[in-house]
């Protein structure tokens, strides 16, 4: 057997989530109101793979599913239908050494630097407590071994004893990315890791991504709405919409060449400092609610190309150009 | 003529039990009728405190020390609580990043929007609600007869926030203060906010404070633009001059810093340091200990404002010089 | 910009424990600060009983029935002096009341304690695991809730008898619920937190994540309730010893004296019953001002 394509990768991964009735809704249906389950389609049969070493950019509206992509990923949540494979195996079937190693193998670092960190405990124990408990290093080692990580985040390994509180936000986002590294993963899942950091310090994180990546040959989804930001990190995009991937393609060529209509209209709307005062144009319509999405294309009530038949068939993600994917009815004639 | 707004010498302090954070010191600037201000600045620079001020919002322990806040020649520091009730809502309102900041959830919206109009103007119940009406779809709500009766959680992120800002328009304001109205929001939405808010100045002539830290909607949006570090604007100028021809280190250095404008896949020029906190400023310029232009003088005292070429105020004692600015 | 340059420019805070910073947030309110010395004395007080007391009223030996009902000030056969008066067997009140302290206190502070434990793991496994686990315990609870304190306390010792395990039994089961309830609101909201997250994908197990990451996170809330609830096993004792039901004449506590003495109040023998009903005031209401200011401190809408 061949070397697996993908480090880890997500196949045909759905996740819903049922919102149980409150109790009020449950008293209105004990009087014979109709009440109905909410089902949240969060993901909608999505397939997404990381390579060794590779950085995928996600992006998406608000409640388009990124986060719920990145934590299944990420082995916090289970799929409710797919399975995610690691190293070509699925994880379900992997025994319970291999599982942890599977498990470790892919980390997380959180949008809130400040709620992702225990504030009662100090960056010694938030760093080094999960490499100490899975014998990754042994007890007596463990103080060197975090201040080696703290080092390699660009953090003064003599702050080890402080907590989360006495830091600042470009420092917690460090103890953060600290924290995952310390258990050696591979792949590394981003949620939206700058978006709450001050404008100065953004780009620092990312050039610390980026050093990492060079140095540790790391792996990244790399969730985020800062259009810019991805375009500049990421080798390949994915483009999710209500729960599912309208288009993924290498960055450059999504960027260059976008295919899909979405994507054409969300770069159209990304804000640019170059552009100078102008008028903005911007896509009409409102995103959809997850609850009920429209019927075939998700898109359709806000695209411009929308045909009859998009509101009936939903378009299959297939291959439009090698190594591109895109969901849309335009591209079955070609 | 006199400008809509003219902020001079603006303190605002917070008396903290950790001392005193000078949240606002010395702050300047002006709006003229029709016209966006982009205010620009690291977390914790007093963007917020600003427009809080100009609102006459400022709660305990905080509160203006010194300055001048005048809306078309009247000045509103010193007011009294009876005087902002003509002022607030009516003629100068804000908008806020979380739209249930002005929302009421239990509420419906119409409710809501008709009491904030008999709150200020004499009219019946019907003119009232038919002025809601249209207020709405002046956002672009689409089927405003419908949506007045909804409670704001039957409505997503993005049409609260038009709501909140249908409010902010219902008595047509001389000013605006939209403090981070687009921050939550995505692209696609974002884009059809400020679409709304460029139509608004351009129609009725509303002055427009746009809080942001995101320079790239600044850019596109706002007329003149003012970067706030440590609670001093540090540079203020016409937008294009002052995002093409950044003086202050710290503008450049955002600049610089922007993925834009580093070739992809490099590691971006990023600004030393960190934020540094409001109790404990070092001496002299502010931005001193992550500034790579510094030099003796620098800590010695807060720079003065100079006036620059092209209407560009500055706070800095050695400028980036023209050549080596953003092309 | 090399990284070294980065953590040197860095705010470099004095080290200071999240405990530190609270505790000199909490004496900064002087009141606040003055009942919890006034807490600290009345512990040691009770604590201390046997050595601080001039006499240990329940040895009849140290006792004489002709000191008996004694005015406040006034001297005895021995020549001792009775600053507080003596009670109808010629104790001395003073000690009395350090005495029925001590009982007040440690009936209340040991029902409390086991109540909160009983109640804290109660209320964090029904938080981590949710559904059917989650409604029965919680279902307990409402149960429990629902009946006035008082009225559960009393028939518990109606079936039970007399006794100070059974009053502590009596008070630590009107006790749990309020622990579980609140631990339970903390420990959901803090299970969505990211760093429960965080240990989740770290592959921790799962009594590690609860105890050492959740549960923490959910205590300081509590320390207020069980301040509070600290004080109202107190009353709900001192009540319950009054109405006769609670701790064995033998042994009496602060509600107990009280009730002693009460019959003497119409005849103007006041001190027998309104001492210890001073100490008892002074008591609950230090604590329910600690208990104040500590909800004041850690709620966090009240924070700069
Ligand atoms: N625990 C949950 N229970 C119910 N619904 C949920 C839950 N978590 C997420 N959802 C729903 O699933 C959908 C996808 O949410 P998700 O958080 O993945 O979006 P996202 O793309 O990360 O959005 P954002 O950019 O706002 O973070 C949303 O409609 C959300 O309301
Ligand atoms: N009520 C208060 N008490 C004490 N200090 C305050 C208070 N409100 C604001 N501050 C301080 O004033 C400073 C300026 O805050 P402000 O909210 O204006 O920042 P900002 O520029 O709006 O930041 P952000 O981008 O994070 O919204 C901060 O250092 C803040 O800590
Ligand atoms: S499938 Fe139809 S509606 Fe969907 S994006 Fe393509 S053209 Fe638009
Ligand atoms: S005054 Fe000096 S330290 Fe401050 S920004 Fe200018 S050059 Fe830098
Ligand atoms: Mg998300
Ligand atoms: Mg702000």
């Amino acid at each position: 057997m061949s070397a697996p394509k993908y480090l880890v990768d997500a196949r045909d991964v759905s996740k819903r989530f049922s919102q149980e009735p409150d109790l009020a809704q449950k008293v209105a249906g004990l009087l014979g109101a109709r009440t109905k389950r909410i089902v949240v389609h969060a993901l909608d049969h999505v397939s997404l793979g990381i390579a060794e070493g590779e950085v995928v950019g996600l992006v998406g509206e608000s409640g388009s599913g990124k986060s719920t992509l990145g934590r299944i990923i990420a082995g916090i949540w289970e799929p409710s239908e797919g399975e995610i494979h690691f190293a070509g195996r699925p994880r379900n079937e992997l025994n319970d050494t291999q599982r942890r190693a599977a498990d470790l193998a892919v980390q997380m670092v959180f949008q809130d630097p400040m709620s992702s960190l225990n504030p009662r405990m100090h960056v010694a124990e938030i760093i080094g407590e999960a490499p100490e408990y899975h014998g990754i290093v042994k007890a007596s080692e463990t103080a060197a071994y975090v201040a080696d990580i703290m080092q390699k985040v660009g953090l003064d390994p003599s702050f080890a004893e402080r907590y989360p509180h006495q830091f600042s936000g470009g420092q917690r986002a460090r103890i953060g990315i600290a924290r995952a590294l310390a258990v050696k993963p591979r792949v590394i899942v981003a949620d939206e890791a700058i978006a709450a950091l001050d404008v100065s310090i953004q780009a620092q994180v990312i050039n610390l991504f980026m050093k990492l990546r060079a140095d540790l040959g790391l792996a990244y989804l790399f969730i985020s709405h800062d259009l810019g930001v991805v375009r500049h990190l990421a080798d390949r995009v994915a483009i999710l919409y209500l729960g599912r991937i309208v288009e993924s393609a290498p960055a450059d060529e999504l960027f260059n060449t976008p295919n899909h209509p979405y994507t054409v209209a969300l770069l159209a709307n990304m804000p640019k400092v170059e552009t100078g005062k102008h008028a903005f144009a911007p896509l009409e319509g409102e995103i959809p609610s997850p609850i009920n999405p429209p019927s075939g294309c998700h898109f359709h009530p806000r695209c411009a190309h929308a045909m009859p038949r998009c509101a009936e068939v939903a378009p299959k993600l297939r291959e439009v150009a090698p190594g591109r994917l895109s969901a849309c009815h335009l591209n079955d004639g070609a | 003529m006199t400008a809509t707004l003219e902020v001079a010498g603006l303190s605002t302090h917070f008396f903290t039990r950790a001392g005193v954070v000078k949240a606002v010191d010395g702050v300047s600037f002006s709006v003229q009728r029709g016209q966006v201000l982009g205010l620009v600045g690291e977390s914790g620079s007093g963007k917020t405190v600003t427009g809080l001020s100009i609102m006459g919002l400022v709660d305990r322990p905080g509160r203006i020390v010194s300055g001048s806040i005048k809306l078309a020649g009247q000045e509103l520091v010193g007011l009294s609580e009876k005087g902002w009730r003509t002022i607030r809502g009516r003629k100068i309102a804000m908008i806020f990043q979380d739209p249930m900041m002005t929302l009421n959830p239990v509420l419906r919206i119409d409710t809501q929007m008709i009491e904030t109009v008999l709150a200020h103007a004499d009219v019946s119940k019907d003119s009232a609600r038919e002025r809601c009406r249209q207020a709405l779809s002046r956002v672009g709500i689409p089927s405003p007869d419908e949506r007045l009766t909804a409670y704001p959680h039957q409505f997503s992120g993005g049409m609260r926030q038009r709501v909140a800002i249908a409010i902010a328009l219902l008595h047509d304001p001389e000013l605006i203060i939209a403090d981070e109205p687009t921050t939550a929001l995505d692209v696609t939405i974002q884009a059809q906010i400020i679409a709304q808010v460029q139509k608004l100045a351009a129609e009725t002539g509303t002055a427009i404070v746009w809080v942001t830290h995101d320079l790239a909607v600044v850019s596109g949006l706002s007329d003149r633009l003012a970067v706030m570090y440590a609670g001093r604007i540090i540079e203020e100028g016409p937008t294009a001059e002052v995002l093409t021809q950044p003086h202050h280190p710290y503008t450049a250095g955002l600049l610089h810093s922007l993925p834009i404008n580093n070739p992809r896949g490099q590691p971006l020029n990023q600004i030393p340091g960190s934020t540094p906190s409001l109790l404990r400023l070092p001496p002299g310029c502010p931005f001193g200990p992550r500034c790579t232009r510094k030099q003796h003088d620098c800590t010695q005292a807060m720079p003065p404002e100079t006036q620059g070429a092209n209407g560009v105020r500055l706070r800095c004692y050695h400028p980036v010089a023209r050549e080596g600015a953003m092309a | 910009m090399t990284d070294a340059a980065l953590t040197s420019a860095a705010v470099a805070p004095p080290v200071e424990t999240p405990f530190r910073r609270f505790a000199s947030d909490f004496f900064a309110n002087k009141v606040a600060a003055v009942a919890l010395v006034i807490i600290v004395i009345l512990a040691l007080l009770a604590i201390f009983a046997p050595w601080v007391t001039p006499q240990n009223p329940y040895d009849l030996t140290q006792i004489s029935i002709f000191d008996n009902m004694l005015k406040p000030g006034a001297k005895s056969m021995e020549g001792k002096t009775f600053w507080l008066g003596t009670d109808e067997q010629g104790r001395d009140m003073f000690s009395a009341m350090i005495y029925g302290l001590r009982m007040s206190l440690f009936v209340s502070a040991v029902a409390t304690s086991i109540a909160v434990l009983v109640g804290v793991s109660l209320g964090v496994t029904a938080a981590y695991f949710g559904g059917r686990v989650d409604s029965i315990i919680m279902r307990i609870v409402d149960l429990q809730l629902s009946f006035p304190a008082i009225l559960i306390a009393l028939i518990l010792l109606a079936a039970l008898g007399k006794g100070v395990d059974k009053v502590i039994l009596a008070l630590m089961l009107v006790q749990w619920a309020y622990y579980a309830r609140t631990v339970r609101g903390n420990a959901l909201v803090e299970r969505r937190r990211e760093y429960i997250e965080a240990a989740q994908c770290l592959a921790l197990p799962r009594y590690r994540i609860i105890f050492r990451h959740l549960l923490p996170n959910c205590l300081p809330p509590l320390i207020v309730i069980a301040t509070v609830q600290v004080a109202h096993a107190i009353s709900l004792e001192a009540t319950l010893s009054f109405l006769g039901v609670g701790v064995p004449i033998t042994e009496p506590s602060l509600g107990l004296l009280i009730s002693n003495g009460y019959k003497y109040i119409l005849s103007g023998k006041y001190w027998v019953s309104v001492f210890p009903g001073l100490m008892l005031l002074l008591t609950i209401l230090s604590i329910n001002l600690v208990g104040d200011h500590l909800r004041d401190l850690l709620n966090p809408r009240l924070k700069a």
